[in-house]
């Protein structure tokens, strides 16, 4: 989404759903996991809208939906990649819109070629280092830098130090390309190299007869889903997308979203009501936890985390990562001001605002890589803080065995999870392969508290942020985070100091403490008459913090107040304005009734409390709506300013037919078209010239373990998939590769309504477990017959990292499907359960493996491939061997995968 | 189901609530369930209904199996080898369940609970999903047998059980027709949904109707629900979709009409509804009619034979 339009977030909001004509829910399973969003669909369909399914099961979404389309796991952008060949072929794209408002007409550079001429690889590949060098996926004339992603990729060439970087293995190539102020286009959109052109050459193998081969979705189906699609969507007319991990956990998981979003750029359905893609998130605040991330390579607001280049100074930094026009041609106001907002007045115009304090990116510290430097031994601690990785993440084993090579390890929740468990009680104590004993982790366990004992927001699918307040007090030791991180610094702070004071603590680690010891760390508390020991730190003044402040100590009421001079203080600047005038904004709750449907005074969204984003697009290139009844926002020329039912997501008075002056920078750059106010050309990208590491286009590939050939390419997999080599991390042949038969089956993990991820917050409730009491695999009769399954009985399930069992459910809503010519079974494995709590069972990711999307690092647990066999599975050191003898059957080495 | 027009009872004036509000009910729109489950639980947390068992029973997605004294909202779930008008579930089989479970060694269909329970077309496939509740019966007999007077007749028109009167004796629990109302093994007395009689009264709606995402459970006026009811099966009539009927709407049936209707899509059965439910106390005045006639007989008899033996 980033990459496409410039924002990493849903583009609509899910009351919005009410006004699509259409909408397909794909990568996700809204009805069972969004239950209270889905009430939107369930307007939009009662309006007369069509709401189609498409998914491996069919689930309690496609129950409500009127067309239900299977396919299989893994295949989602040879499906969308039909369509958007439909679309082309068809002429069923909204002309005008793509004109105007996405990169369609831009001329790529000559040095660019793409996957259909290289037989499913992009320009620039390094088989070697499995890494692309982007720099031939350029526009001509003008080199953008992306809104998203992977924006250190053009270091070497914004900076002019290639060379010198390049001794240091971080080159990317030539680089060098001629910054233009604007790219050339080709508004005939004949230019071979124009994106439109390469876009038409690029999908054109993706033919409904090749989807019904790779997808097993019969070309009727698959026409109809066009047909719905193209016909719901134009001027008149809107589609809408949503999508859920059923897109995001695959090892090509970004490009997959990426296909929507040339689907719903072609269409002309971004910025428009009823239109959109709808990122529906895992769970509460996971969109938060990205805007305010948890995340290794990123600073608050999607500033990029620097890199350890040599001299890396502020002025080069700016210089590389942001942009020539738009917002992020702003960058440096916006990080100058989060570098105030942390070391306040330890941070000045002499030290460039401590932007030496911030840490350095020396390579990927992913969770996954984090788990491998744990194994090696070079990560010592961990906290664990509302995660369940022992039975959430992919391959769990590996997770525990690296906990297991820890120093120390704080785990923070409600239950004592498997997470904090498995040192005597895990799997590997079973088999054999650990022993408590041996174990040298020390294991802390400290009770969380929940959010209705807490103040706090939540961040939802939606960009809206919710403010909740405190219902009751803590029971006993229980805390909120908030209260652990805070005293949990202070503490660490009076201990630096005490040791800096007492000559404990030599010079050289004093300079190192100082960004600790400066940051400001002083939110007030409270604490309650009956419980006078808590001082609990006041979320509001924390939220006050992200806001931001001038240098009168006033907030903020917009980023576009944010200054580089060090005036302005702002710990997230998308944030901005949720704490203007001083109140806050996220605790609104002016009921629905009496405002309209957008209700903008029910709590806050960022950017700005925009609820449809780039809603300039709602309106044509003159300032109209495209029709009255998908009116939005409009140009009101008489008050010469833009205006609609929303909060106009654009300068609210720049015109339609304003052209920037020669030489303008950053949202002065902007033309009065330019809807896609974050892209450093202000277009929806169709062809992504920067930002990605997998390729400009979303391309078809095989997932890491599949039972099929890519039936496109001569390229099998993602080339620049990670793969993390590792003996509890062995990979299965596919496609025509010898022992590929021994996995024969498809399969799919997902949740289920009744329980809550990892299961820390359902499997202890009685009144959860008891309405999904047990772990179960869903299979189709097709297969019970196959392998002799029982309704009810015990399977096995196997796959070259474990084996685990679980209860039988024989149902129609498992289909086989056939592809390229073979009846494929798939099976279906809710993943909530552990050992621990009320309702028990093994964990559905033990069976995954570690390959990963090469920009997300997300783990690839929505495909991969099994065996099922009847009865429960074998116990103690027999598990273990059990494994190993179908690793020998099935052939697999270190090696077994692992191909470019 | 037909819609006969006889006026509806008033069964809280006639329980002798001079003055009291509008009877109250629920609609529950199963077209739109999405078996969520929420009705459920929000019904256990605000009604402390204690949790009663962790059994997978491999009714698809159903393991609550029916209502009883610990749940007093149950969600159905039906898999269907029967066409949904306008739906296309995409699906194709070669095998029949039901078949298989008979010819192999696989547990029978019943004891199993065997999905899909209609056997059909392998291409052919729905999932129904209701929500199940007490039906407040316009004639409740649970409350004509009550001989505590534990049960009792809300102003509401709702039928409620005062947890502190109730002595277990039980005679409430074969008297519903629909098998609602249940013993709690370990205390004996009578529990079922009260359709949150403490919730209303500080003019708040049941929490399972509160909690439902899609509102499939209304909650409202009875009036206004079999209005709005009649014109949603009219709606689903017009998209084509044929089967939708209502069940427990009509006040000519065998308990007078519910105070909790349903919109199905198929006979009442396959959701574990009676299809012809009559309030089992209708006969209640006739045969004590016969039982006093034939008392009278019995004493005219003896009279008889009295005053015979006196003649004698």
């Amino acid at each position: 989404m980033g990459t496409s339009f410039g924002r990493g977030g849903a583009t609509t909001f899910q009351q919005d759903l009410a006004n699509a004509d259409c909408i397909v829910i794909q990568g996700s399973n809204m009805a069972e996991c969004h239950p209270v969003g889905f009430q939107w669909v369930m307007e939009a369909k009662a309006r007369g809208a069509k709401v189609i399914h498409v998914d491996p099961r069919f689930t309690r979404t496609s129950a409500l939906s009127d067309l239900h389309v299977p396919l299989r796991a893994g295949s989602d952008i040879a499906f969308l990649g039909g369509i958007v060949n439909y679309v082309l072929e068809n002429e069923k794209y909204f002309r005008e819109y793509m004109l105007t408002y996405t990169n369609a007409s831009t001329i790529v550079n000559e040095k660019f070629t793409g996957a259909d001429e290289l037989d499913g690889v992009f320009s620039g590949l390094d088989r070697d280092e499995r890494s692309y060098d982007v720099e031939t996926w350029q526009y001509d004339g003008a080199e953008v830098q992306a809104a998203s992603g992977k924006r250190d990729q053009h270091w070497n060439a914004r900076t002019r130090r290639g060379v010198r970087a390049s001794a240091r293995g971080e080159a990317h190539g030539s680089g060098g390309a001629e910054i233009g102020t604007e790219p050339r286009t080709d508004d005939t959109l004949q230019h071979p190299r124009c994106v439109f052109q390469i876009l038409k050459r690029h999908y054109a193998r993706y033919t409904p007869e090749k989807v019904e081969q790779i997808c097993g979705v019969p070309r009727e189906k698959f026409l109809q889903v066009c047909e719905l699609l193209t016909e719901n969507s134009g001027r008149e007319r809107t589609s809408a997308f949503a999508y859920a991990v059923g897109w995001t956990q695959h090892s090509v998981g970004v490009q997959y979203i990426r296909t929507a979003g040339i689907l719903q750029a072609l269409l002309g359905n971004i910025g428009r009501p009823g239109g959109g893609i709808l990122a529906l998130r895992g769970h509460a605040s996971i969109q938060g936890s990205t805007d305010i991330p948890t995340l290794f390579n990123l600073l608050p607001g999607y500033i990029p985390m620097p890199h350890a280049h040599t001299n890396l100074d502020l002025p080069t930094f700016v210089h590389a990562e942001s942009a020539q026009k738009g917002y992020w041609g702003n960058m440096e106001s916006y990080l100058v001001s989060l570098l105030k907002a942390w070391w306040g007045p330890a941070a000045t115009p002499g030290n460039e605002f401590c932007f030496d304090y911030l840490p350095r990116l020396t390579g990927n510290h992913s969770t996954y890589e984090t788990v491998m430097a744990q194994l090696n031994g070079t990560c010592d601690g961990y906290f664990l803080m509302g995660e369940n990785p022992a039975v959430g993440s992919a391959n769990a084993k590996m997770q525990r065995l690296g906990m297991a090579n820890l120093d120390w390890l704080v785990v923070r929740d409600f239950s004592l999870i498997e997470s904090a468990t498995w040192w005597k009680d895990g799997p590997e104590i079973e088999t054999g392969e650990l022993r408590t004993e041996d174990i040298a982790t020390e294991v802390f366990f400290l009770p969380a508290a929940a959010h209705t004992e807490k103040d706090g927001s939540f961040t939802n699918t939606q960009r809206l942020l919710q403010w909740h307040h405190q219902a009751v007090e803590p029971e006993g030791d229980a805390r909120s985070d908030l209260w652990f991180m805070y005293h949990l610094g202070h503490r660490i702070r009076e201990k630096l100091a005490a040791a800096a004071d007492d000559g404990t603590r030599k010079e050289t680690d004093r300079e190192r403490d100082r960004p600790v010891l400066e940051l400001t760390w002083d939110y007030p508390t409270k604490s309650s008459p009956t419980r006078p020991e808590l001082e609990e730190p006041e979320a509001e003044a924390v939220l006050a913090e992200i806001n931001g402040w001038n240098s009168d100590a006033e907030p903020l009421s917009s980023y576009e107040q944010l200054k580089s001079d060090g005036s302005t203080a702002c710990g997230c600047w998308i944030y901005c304005g949720v704490y203007a005038d001083g109140t806050n904004q996220a605790a609104r709750r002016k009921p629905g009734t009496e405002q309209n449907w957008v209700a903008n005074e029910w709590a806050w969204a960022w950017p700005l409390n925009r609820r449809i984003l780039y809603n300039r697009a709602s309106a044509d290139p003159d300032g109209r709506p495209w029709s009255e009844r998908k009116a939005y926002v409009w140009w009101d020329a008489e008050q010469e300013k833009w205006t609609g039912h929303d909060i106009p997501d654009f300068k609210a008075t720049k015109p339609p037919d304003f052209e920037p002056e020669e030489g303008a920078k950053g949202p002065d750059a902007l033309r009065g078209t330019d809807a896609f106010i974050m892209q450093a050309d202000g277009k929806a990208w169709l062809y992504v010239p920067a930002g990605l590491t997998d390729g400009p286009l979303p391309t078809h590939y095989e997932p890491q373990e599949s039972p099929f050939q890519n039936l496109l390419y001569g390229q099998q997999h993602n080339p620049v998939r990670q793969i993390l080599k590792h003996e509890n991390n062995r990979l299965q042949p596919s496609g025509d590769t010898p022992g590929s038969e021994i996995f024969p089956y498809v399969l799919t993990t997902y949740r289920l309504t009744e329980h809550h991820t990892a299961g820390g917050m359902s499997r202890w409730q009685p009144y959860l477990s008891e309405l999904q009491p047990e772990f179960f695999c869903e299979v189709s009769p097709e297969l019970a017959v196959e392998r002799g399954l029982e309704h009810l009985g015990w399977a096995h399930v196997v796959s070259a990292r474990t084996v685990i069992e679980a209860r039988v459910l024989v149902t129609d809503r498992m289909t086989p499907l056939t592809v390229q010519g073979r009846r494929l079974h798939q099976v279906g494995l809710p993943y909530h359960w552990g050992p621990n709590g009320l309702s028990t069972g093994d964990a559905a990711n033990e069976l995954a493996s570690l390959a990963l999307d090469p920009n997300t690092h997300i783990q690839e647990v929505k495909a991969l491939t099994c065996d099922i066999r009847p009865g429960r599975r074998p116990r103690g050191p027999d598990r273990v061997e059990f494994v190993r003898d179908y690793q020998r059957r099935a052939g697999i080495t270190e090696d077994t995968g692992t191909e470019v | 189901m037909t819609t006969t027009h006889v006026p509806a009872t008033d069964p809280a004036g006639e329980s002798g609530y001079a003055d009291h509000p509008p009877r109250m009910g629920f609609f529950t729109d199963t077209s739109v369930c999405i078996g969520c489950k929420a009705c459920e639980v929000a019904c256990k947390e605000w009604n402390a209904v204690p949790a009663d068992g962790l059994d997978l029973t491999g009714m698809s997605y159903d393991n609550t199996v029916g209502l009883g004294a610990d749940s007093w909202r149950h969600v159905a779930f039906i898999e269907q080898r029967k066409p949904m008008a306008q739906q296309d579930p995409g699906l194709h089989h070669d095998q029949d369940v039901l078949a298989m479970a008979e010819h192999g060694s696989a547990t029978q269909p019943p004891a199993a609970g065997m999905t899909p329970t209609t056997p059909g077309s392998g291409d052919d496939f729905r999932w129904l999903m209701a929500s199940d509740v007490c039906k407040h019966c316009t004639h409740a007999a649970c409350l004509d047998v009550c001989p505590t007077g534990s049960l009792f007749r809300t102003e509401f028109g709702t039928v409620v059980v005062q947890e502190d009167i109730c002595n277990g004796c039980g005679y409430c629990i074969p008297a519903c027709p629909y098998g609602v109302i249940d013993q709690r093994k370990d205390d004996g007395r009578a529990w079922k949904c009260t359709l949150c009689y403490d919730r209303l009264g500080d003019g708040m709606e049941p929490a399972c109707a509160k909690a439902c995402p899609t509102d499939s459970i209304q909650f409202g006026p009875l009036d206004e629900l079999r209005e709005r009811a009649q014109q949603r099966v009219e709606q689903l009539h017009e998209a084509g979709v044929t089967d939708a009927r209502l069940y427990g709407d009509d006040p000519g049936d065998g308990v007078g009409g519910d105070g909790a209707f349903f919109l199905l899509f198929d006979e009442p059965e396959v959701y574990g509804f009676p299809p012809d439910p009559v309030v089992t106390t209708r006969d209640l005045p006739r045969m004590w009619r016969h039982v006093a006639t034939a008392a009278a007989t019995l004493a005219a008899g003896a009279a008889a034979a009295f005053l015979g033996g006196k003649g004698r």
